[in-house]
């Protein structure tokens, strides 16, 4: 098997939204269980993933992230009743002018993750690191000026 | 310009091991707004705290970051820290350098570049915060318990003792919950019934107790200190302050085909029936399914023979609404589908039962007063098999991956009453392993083998078959021996997994609190919060939370007990101020706040705006503090951006995004 060069030294630019309640919880307790996941994702905390604004997730590519994720509580399990389903109806929004805009939509995921699945978390993060890992570096929507 | 204080926490080695925390503070030190930055061992103990407050000091920071755990584990010490010193606590950020860093990346180098970015980012959030001052809200002083079961009686007595009103809502007609079904408890074989019936009375006659049997939870709104909730009481059809629970009715009802709930389906009931003699409330209920007068408009006899004149065919559901400061989740449990283990024929053979089941037909109470027969003829059984972990620690997909905890001890006590009153039985158990943890466990096992001789057998049951004789045969392997085991016995008892009744979940959507992935609700902190659910206010009590006996039941019922009391004692809570707010000059009064918050926390209010020098009456969005829970939600719907949140602030999260992008 051919390994490519830059494939290899490529180390992506993941930032992932997770809410206060579930989703950062999760994470925490992937922690706590020392499951490990690639270190190129950094996490924000959010109160609910529906106080993520697309425009952040746009602001993120623009400034060079390779990835952005979201991550709530399940539905129906939001702690706010109903912010969750906002998020969702709000990305499959920002999905569609993703693809109008040409960005791979595979660059953006949203992925429920509750306080007691940490393993579920670990594997979430993995499994897009490595996705965003062989789409390699994002091109479009960066803005040159804020190059790395 | 800011005066950022940075502080490094090795958690031991926790964090050093993995992250360089010099060069963290290093490389901190660069950023224009950080005035001070250092390491220390244990940031969260009392020097490092003093560190923290004499750096405050020192330097007139006007925020600080701390490089530790968690901010769900230490946010709140820290904000301390910060307020002793002068410092508005919300002037607090914390980058997770431990459970998002260290505790999951191996190498150094990249550990150490993770927590330079996430306390950067942190730096660069807190230069954004505002100071900000919680508010107050008032506090119900009466609680809720969801469950009438040995749990839920409990927590309300001791609620009620410490002198606060207390409800208690049952769905079914009676409290006393599963613990009344059963015979005796381990491992002491006191009678259920005669621990628990005092307990129903006690709760029943507390000045401070109100029961609402045969009644649901139907709605919570609001938040700790001050849920809203709607309940809903069933209809009886009896009138529960005339009947007087003489069960002339119930001796009358000609319509006997109603299956008996409180024998496990073993018998049958009438249409209006009693749950059983202890009942409490000790009032009739009437089932409408089954009643031939809803069913055909006639009969009536129940009616006619109550000298109290409490039957009301009439009577409609009742829905409620009462506030409550605090609720207790109380659900419990119910005995799993042992349908799926069909191999055992428990759909096929009337003398394959449950291991609750057998306990009914062993109780004096039961369907067969206390005398062990077989349910299929009524005829005494020689030989009894006990299979235990039906439905438990399977990893098949068809039962449950955990240990159902009791089963190992009724099996044990089950095992040792039969021996005890009819020595002629055999007993034999099959199991994978006997679990006997707790007081005087192991000691009341070693007694069923040592001393009553009961056949414990390690190894799972292939089968059971009805064989020529009209008895069972079980086929298993016997494990130590590593030899087949074909035996013929009377009846066969299924120890099987317990699972949470099959309401919780809705009652957890209702309470959003979080359940796993048994539909167990999840406590605050496995360790340190065993009795609160994340969602504050709302408090765990028995076996919601996860199997356990009737001890540790009790246990934990009194430890939610004394949760609630700590928050009842409290008149005023302080409330979280990282709340929305709307900026007068770009809202337009849209009304896309207001359709998104799920709180009703967003009005509208006609007001004079004061923009680019133009005095006008303006339609603007208002947010009430109190309702406000800071979800967010109003931020991202407002189309003009004049929505904005406090503590994650627009600006604040964008700031966090560059710098990670950096």
């Amino acid at each position: 098997m051919q390994v490519n060069e830059n494939s290899k030294e490529f180390k992506p630019l993941i930032v992932a939204f997770c809410c206060n309640w579930c989703s950062y919880a999760g994470a925490d307790l992937a922690g706590t269980s020392r499951l490990s996941y690639p270190a190129d994702v950094k996490i924000i905390r959010v109160p609910c993933s529906c106080r993520v604004n697309p425009m952040f997730i746009l602001k993120a590519f623009e400034k060079g992230a390779d990835g952005v994720i979201m991550c709530g509580c399940h539905p129906g399990d939001c702690h706010y009743t109903t912010g969750n389903y906002y998020a969702r109806r709000r990305m499959t929004l920002l999905f569609s002018m993703l693809d109008y805009l040409g960005v791979d939509k595979e660059r953006v995921r949203v992925e429920w993750v509750s306080a007691a699945e940490g393993q579920r978390f670990a594997m979430v993060m993995n499994d897009f690191a490595k996705k965003i890992t062989e789409l390699g570096e994002n091109v479009k929507l960066g803005d040159i000026r804020c190059k790395k | 310009m800011q005066r950022i204080g940075v502080f490094v926490c090795w958690c031991g080695s926790n964090i050093a091991a993995t992250v360089d925390v010099d060069r963290v503070v290093e490389a901190v030190k660069t950023d224009p707004n950080v005035v001070h930055a250092e390491n220390y061992q244990y940031m969260c103990s009392e020097a490092g705290q003093k560190l923290i407050r004499d750096a405050i000091t020192e330097h007139q920071l006007t925020g600080i970051v701390v490089c530790s755990c968690s901010p769900r584990m230490h946010e709140q010490t820290f904000r301390k820290t910060a307020e002793a010193a002068g410092l508005n606590q919300y002037m607090v950020e914390i980058a997770n350098i431990r459970e998002q860093c260290s505790w999951i990346h191996k190498d150094k180098d990249e550990g150490t570049e993770k927590a330079i970015i996430l306390a950067r980012a942190a730096i660069a959030k807190v230069c954004l915060n505002a100071p900000l001052q919680p508010g107050q809200s008032k506090v119900v002083k009466r609680a809720l318990i969801i469950g009438g079961g040995i749990a839920g009686i409990q927590s309300a007595i001791d609620i009620a003792d410490a002198g606060y009103k207390v409800d208690i809502v049952e769905r079914t007609p009676t409290i006393g919950g599963k613990m009344a079904q059963l015979d005796k408890t381990f491992p002491t074989l006191d009678c259920a019934s005669c621990i628990v019936t005092p307990k129903m009375v006690e709760c029943a006659q507390h000045p401070n107790i109100t029961i609402y049997a045969y009644s649901e939870v139907e709605e919570v709104k609001g938040f700790v200190g001050n849920f809203n909730v709607k309940i809903r009481k069933k209809a009886r059809y009896v009138d529960e302050t005339k009947c007087t629970g003489c069960a002339v009715c119930t001796e009358k009802c000609p319509s006997r085909k109603g299956r008996n709930e409180f024998n496990c389906g073993l018998d049958t009931r009438g249409a209006v029936y009693i749950p059983f003699a202890q009942a409490i409330p000790n009032v009739a209920t009437i089932d409408a399914t089954n009643c031939l007068h809803f069913k055909t408009g006639k009969c009536g006899i129940c009616a006619k023979n109550c000298s109290a004149n409490a039957i009301d065919f009439e009577q409609k559901d009742e829905i409620f609404e009462e506030q409550y400061g605090a609720i207790v989740v109380a659900t419990g449990y119910q005995i799993s589908d042992v349908t799926k283990f069909d191999e055992y024929q428990y759909t096929k053979h009337p003398d394959v039962v449950t291991s609750l089941e057998l306990e009914r037909l062993m109780n004096a109470a039961g369907p067969s007063k206390g005398v062990l027969v077989k349910p299929s003829d009524g005829k005494h059984p020689h030989d009894i098999v006990f299979i235990q972990c039906v439905g438990s620690r399977d990893i098949s997909g068809r039962g449950k991956c955990y240990c159902s905890k009791i089963c190992c001890m009724y099996t044990a006590k089950h095992a040792m009453l039969i021996r005890e009153k009819y020595p002629d039985v055999n007993v034999h158990v099959f199991y994978i392993d006997v679990r006997t943890p707790g007081k005087n466990f192991d000691e009341f096992y070693r007694r069923a083998v040592e001393q009553y001789n009961v056949d414990y057998i390690k190894g799972m049951v292939g089968k059971v078959y009805e064989n020529e004789k009209g008895g069972l045969t079980v086929q298993a392997v016997d494990l130590i021996s590593n030899e087949r085991v074909m035996l013929d016995t009377d009846m066969v008892v299924l120890a099987a997994a317990i699972e949470p009744s099959d309401g919780v979940k809705h009652i957890a959507s209702m309470l959003t609190a979080s359940i796993d992935t048994n539909n167990f609700l999840t406590e605050a902190h496995p360790k340190l919060r065993p009795v609160e659910s994340p969602t504050a206010g709302v408090f765990l009590s028995g076996v919601c939370q996860g199997p356990k006996d009737i001890p540790e039941t009790v246990s934990q019922a009194g430890a939610a007990a004394v949760k609630v009391v700590g928050l009842l004692a409290k008149d005023y809570l302080v409330t979280n101020p990282c709340t929305a707010h709307t900026d007068e000059t770009m809202c337009n009064g849209c009304s896309s706040c207001e359709r998104v918050c799920p709180y009703g926390a967003i009005s509208y209010i006609d007001k004079e705006v004061m923009d680019k020098g133009v005095r006008e009456v303006r339609r603007i969005a208002q947010v009430n503090g109190a309702l406000c829970q800071g979800c967010g939600a109003c931020t991202v719907a407002c189309p003009s951006g004049a929505m904005d949140l406090k503590g994650f602030s627009n600006k604040q999260i964008m700031a966090e995004v560059d710098a990670i992008c950096k």
